[in-house]
């Protein structure tokens, strides 16, 4: 653990810290959209939409942010993933359109069809995000075939393979279950018990792909498990994810919906530190020669912006999460439906 | 078709899309704080269903604003890997402070504006409502240094060559106060200001004539009026002092947009002309002699720099500059003569019955968006054919690893699925300028059964 107090390390927590912070908010409105046509009436649909309502806009912005912030410290690996990933990222930011209008429209007429079809939109939106950005972390974790001049060419099909698939699938579970148990949170009476019932399959659905993907890495990516042989303490981070993964249902049998919710957020931060983890200090390991690897070093922009940086972040970071807790505080408490909500 | 070509459409394409909506934003948000401030401080009703309708409009701009803003940030990596890797270490820094200062500030508050009615108090609901305006003018801040960077580069220098080399800040205020960052930034503000006052007057003027709302109608109207006149004569003096700037700092842009190619010679001002560029001539042009240089240098006799000292692999398409440029100028007289002569009429108390005058502020609307856009266009096809002005060219800049079939794929699905975009905008804004705010008995009815 030599040397670990560096700016490019510092750069590499808050890139994690913030993406944590995305998947951690976007991932329940996300999930909240997948299992979005589990409701059947309109009423109930209103409901949860407006559980998420006035929050998910700022949950995206963790995602906004943490691009930024991965543009400004490791410009780097931000133009070579981006530009790698061409196909799969312009089908995330359709759908990232799709979602976000259809939020917004879904509301305007009381038509049928219309709310039928951004039911679906937003529905189909939400799984696509998560299953696409688990997609991309599979690729990440199996490592691309970065070259020397930093360049990744890949065929888009070739993204979609089997483990990015089963990684795709295991976010989208993941959210799914998130999801849910922020519902049970926002919600009362009918609607409330449907979505109890239905957080309990979502925990078994995600703990089966969690398996899965589990078992898949340490078979077939072991360099991911290599900084856990080399340091046992981190152990207790697949522990505690584990712990926190187990909790849920028991919260839930108790009716404490919070704990529950909290428990599953704490799981989805142990997933990012895994991850992260695996990956240290590499963000995208290369799989035609471990030399041209992008890592927190040579991907990096200067010590000077990423010391300016960490001052936008010392004077920022305050006012973001006092605008989000405040947010949240103001909008506590069980979904009203009034004149001015979705 | 080549990659470059393909990635600049794609990229003009979807902000020039995006940027329909967040200058109403700016604009809308604005006049919110104006409304809402007249309600809390007269206790008026009639102020609180204004300020809610507005609101109503707002989020329809504002969604689809957020939805097509976070396309270009992945552009940027996407299609222009060379150019990021380049100014990352610059024009990052600027994209995520605007993320942590701007967008959050925006999103968190915009939750209290649209939901929030009965959730805080009235004073609570208003200061949201600043902040959410702010927030707005926020976030142009910081894009609007991040491209002032690019038509004027300060603060940095370059490390490395050949593929490695990389422009790095060395001085982040001056990164900042570029030469050309403030003029830049007052001048897209104001622009914004402009667009939502057209859209205000234009609403109110279908209520006054259809003899509908007139009562907010009015009100709106001298809101959007007064709006109007200030940011039209603030946005004359903000182009004044940009075009000086770009007379300064990027003189190859300035010759392009008044197509004055002689260096030996004065430079007229073009009211309009047909740039031939192969003969270096303006056909069909009215000009005033003398005119570019008095403006520039305060003499009509000083030379100014032309079109013909430069390399012309530097120069940029000057007849699309030129045009750009002339009809952005026009229109902003235009919006100036269309603001006081509603000041006059409403002076002369004809305003609401002056039906002409009224019909013809319904179309204005779109007057400030095509100066919105198409100053954009002069501004940025004025920079070619530079990326980052004299440091790095548009055709290196592109991702070299994407292949033209792949963006030409991608440009076509945006072409699709902004078209319909549009086409919902236009319906659902129809939808809710026909239904109008809600009706007096109506807010009561709500209000008591909230209560």
């Amino acid at each position: 653990m030599e040397n670990l107090l560096n700016l490019n390390v510092v750069w590499f927590v808050l890139i994690g810290v913030l993406l944590t912070g995305y998947a951690i908010l976007d991932g329940f409105d996300l999930g909240v959209g997948a299992v979005h046509l589990f409701n059947k009436s309109d009423e109930h649909r209103r409901i949860t939409l407006n559980a998420i309502g006035p929050v998910w806009d700022g949950n995206e912005v963790w995602l906004v942010t943490g691009g930024g912030a991965l543009f400004a410290a490791f410009p780097i690996v931000y133009a070579s993933v981006f530009s790698g990933f061409y196909t799969a990222f312009m089908l995330l930011l359709f759908v990232l359109i799709f979602r976000a209008v259809a939020i917004e429209f879904r509301s305007k007429r009381e038509s049928r069809l219309w709310r039928k079809t951004w039911d679906v939109l937003f529905s189909f939106s939400s799984i696509l995000i998560a299953l696409i950005m688990g997609i991309a972390i599979g690729n990440i974790i199996q490592g691309l075939p970065v070259d020397a001049n930093h360049e990744i060419r890949i065929s888009t099909l070739s993204l979609f393979n089997p483990y990015a698939l089963l990684v795709g699938i295991t976010t989208v579970a993941l959210f799914m279950m998130h999801g849910s148990i922020y519902l049970v949170l926002k919600t009362e009476g009918e609607l409330q018990q449907n979505l109890r019932g239905r957080v309990n399959n979502a925990v078994i659905f995600f703990v089966i792909c969690y398996a899965a993907t589990t078992m898949a890495t340490l078979i077939y990516f072991p360099h991911m498990a290599q900084p856990f042989k080399d340091h046992p303490s981190l152990f207790l981070l697949g522990l505690l994810n584990m712990l926190a993964v187990a909790n849920i249902p028991r919260e839930i049998h108790h009716g404490r919906e919070l704990r529950a919710f909290l428990s599953s957020a704490a799981s989805i931060a142990a997933l990012m530190g895994l991850f992260a983890v695996g990956l240290f200090p590499n963000f995208v390991i290369s799989s035609t020669d471990p030399n041209y690897s992008l890592n927190i070093y040579n991907a990096a922009s200067s010590q000077k912006t990423l010391q300016i940086m960490l001052w936008v972040a010392i004077l920022g970071m305050p006012f973001v999460l006092s605008y989000t807790i405040s947010i949240y505080w103001v909008f506590r408490g069980k979904v009203k439906l009034n004149n001015m909500s979705y | 078709m080549d990659t470059v070509f393909l990635a600049r459409l794609q990229f003009a394409f979807t902000i020039a899309f995006h940027y329909i909506f967040p200058p109403l934003s700016i604009g809308l948000g604005v006049i919110l704080v104006m409304m809402e401030f007249l309600y809390i401080k007269t206790k008026n009703k009639m102020y609180e269903r204004m300020t809610k309708f507005w609101v109503r409009i707002f989020a329809l701009t504002f969604a689809i604003g957020v939805a097509s803003g976070i396309v270009m940030e992945f552009e940027f990596g996407t299609n222009w890997a060379t150019y990021s890797r380049y100014v990352g270490d610059v024009f990052g820094s600027a994209l995520a402070a605007e993320g942590i200062f701007a967008f959050f500030l925006e999103s968190g508050f915009l939750a209290i504006l649209l939901f929030g009615w009965d959730k805080v108090k009235p004073g609570m609901h208003f200061f949201a409502t600043i902040m959410v305006s702010l927030g707005s003018m926020m976030s142009a801040v910081w894009i609007v240094v991040a491209n002032s960077w690019q038509q004027t580069p300060a603060g940095y220098h370059i490390v490395g060559e050949g593929l490695s080399a990389r422009a790095e800040i060395t001085d982040f205020w001056a990164m900042v106060f570029n030469p050309s960052s403030i003029d830049r930034l007052t001048h897209t503000i104001s622009g914004g200001w402009l667009a939502g006052a057209f859209m205000v007057m234009s609403v109110s003027a279908y209520y006054l004539i259809k003899n509908r709302h007139t009562d907010i109608a009015k009100s709106s109207f001298k809101i959007g009026l007064g709006l109007a006149v200030f940011a039209s004569i603030f946005q004359l003096m903000t182009g004044h002092s940009s075009a000086s700037g770009v007379a300064r700092n990027q003189p190859a842009k300035l010759a392009a947009f008044e197509a004055h190619y002689d260096s030996l010679a004065a430079g007229d001002l073009y009211l309009f002309g047909w740039v031939d560029e192969n003969n270096k001539v303006v056909n069909y042009g009215v000009k005033i002699p003398g005119m570019l240089s008095l403006l520039v240098y305060c003499d009509t006799k000083t030379p100014l720099r032309g079109l013909n000292s430069f390399d012309p692999a530097d120069l940029p398409p000057v007849n699309f500059a030129f045009q750009t440029y002339h009809l952005m100028v026009a229109i902003g007289f235009a919006l100036i003569g269309l603001s006081l002569l509603g000041l006059f009429l409403l002076w002369r108390k004809k305003l609401f019955t002056a039906n002409w005058y009224l019909k013809l502020m319904i179309f204005a609307v779109l007057l400030p968006q095509i100066a919105n856009q198409i100053g954009w266009f002069s501004a940025e096809v004025g920079r070619q054919p530079w990326i980052v002005y004299g440091l790095l060219r548009t055709s290196d800049a592109v991702s070299k690893n994407v292949e033209a079939n792949q963006i030409l794929f991608s440009l076509i699905l945006f072409g699709i699925i902004y078209l319909l975009l549009f086409i919902l905008f236009i319906f659902l804004l129809d939808q809710k300028i026909k239904h109008g705010p809600d009706e007096e008995e109506h807010v009561v009815n709500e209000s008591t059964a909230r209560a």
